[in-house]
């Protein structure tokens, strides 16, 4: 099982071509042609990226993010979320991976089977990277008006740090 | 709209609280280091775009993406009305709900980009109401097994890094019907 997942990309390389092939298909310039469009979705995706991160790499040295914490701190106890995991719900949905690295600190701190820990996990398995994903994809579609997307998303980000708070205490 | 008023946002903010906290040379090196850093992003991404997209032109040819928009079919329709007659979409859709839920996720940002751009052409500009369903279920999590916060937990000496996942999937579907339920109503009261 565990060779399943590490090998998951290769097997599935193979698999697509090797199916393909039997049907005859001329793997090697469908690969191509495709990777150029590849190229096309890069340069849309790039001056929404250097516009996201310059801000993203700004806002974190500034400290806002640490004084939004302590503001919101009574706020995360009210409903039975711990103010140590704000850090991590305040980066996870702008930078991937410096959710990752608080997360990962949270998880040695606290230790991995620690509620706190734990729950830390459960929200880093369960969110995403929510504005980079949106930057990039309307970014890609040439999109200005982005209508309710950002506020569907940043409703279903909420539900799931505040579920995997619950879930961590319901199941453990 | 939307991503102006976040960019400036975020912007202004950095700029008052950097003067604020006494840390304003910081926040300039780190304005530098984020446009650089992006660059690297994505040409680091650049080799993942280019052949998931290949592998995606391959599956298409071969009739692959379609038997999986097949098996995928019942929900995304669902989810999908206004693109169920368009077939090149509901072929990339499926392929990037696949990758999610393998937790590719290099895989399934092109996949689903490449959906993202067809919906864009019939409305251009506009982020119509197949595009911003998209978009949700790409920032909220499909993944079954989440392999890197499981390193992290083994790294940090948990002999079972794998007990969460029942707690993942629970917030992961709620958090995705969350954002599901919340496009569906947005749909019908979003003016413009």
């Amino acid at each position: 099982m565990e060779l399943f997942f590490t090998m998951l990309v290769p097997l599935i390389l193979a698999g697509v071509a090797l199916y393909a092939a039997l049907r005859r298909v001329d793997v090697y310039s469908a690969l191509c042609h495709g990777a150029g469009s590849g190229l096309e979705t890069l340069v849309r995706v790039l001056p929404a990226l250097v516009g996201l991160m310059t801000a993203v790499s700004m806002l974190r040295a500034s400290g806002a993010l640490e004084l939004l914490s302590a503001a919101l701190s009574p706020v995360l106890e009210a409903v039975g979320l711990p103010a140590e995991l704000l850090p991590l719900m305040l980066v996870r949905p702008v930078s991937g991976s410096a959710a990752l690295g608080v997360g990962s600190e949270l998880i040695q701190t606290y230790g991995p089977n620690s509620d706190l820990g734990r729950t830390a996990a459960v929200m880093l398995g369960s969110t995403e990277t929510t504005f980079y994903t949106i930057a990039v994809y309307f970014g890609a579609a040439g999109i200005s008006r982005t209508r309710y997307a950002v506020p569907a998303a940043l409703c279903a980000d909420l539900v799931g740090f505040l579920a995997a708070a619950w879930a961590v205490r319901m199941l453990f | 709209m939307t991503m102006t008023v976040i960019w400036t946002g975020m912007a202004v903010v950095a700029v008052v609280c950097g003067i604020g906290t006494g840390r304003g040379a910081e926040v300039s090196a780190a304005a530098v280091e984020g446009a650089a850093a992006a660059v690297e992003l994505g040409l680091s991404m650049a080799g993942m775009l280019c052949l998931w997209s290949g592998v995606m032109e391959v599956m298409r040819q071969s009739g692959l993406a379609e038997k999986l928009s097949k098996l995928l079919g019942p929900v995304l329709r669902l989810l999908f009305p206004l693109e169920r007659g368009d077939r090149a979409v509901m072929d990339s859709i499926s392929a990037n709900v696949s990758a999610n839920l393998l937790g590719l996720g290099n895989a399934a940002t092109p996949l689903g980009l490449e959906a993202a751009r067809r919906m864009a052409r019939k409305s251009p500009g506009i982020a119509s109401d197949s595009l911003c369903m998209l978009v949700v279920c790409n920032t909220a999590s499909l993944q079954l097994i989440p392999t890197t916060v499981a390193a992290v937990r083994a790294a940090a000496g948990c002999q079972t890094p794998f007990d969460i996942l029942p707690a993942v999937w629970l917030a992961s579907a709620l958090s995705v019907g969350t954002g599901v339920v919340a496009c569906k109503v947005l749909a019908r009261l979003w003016r413009n």
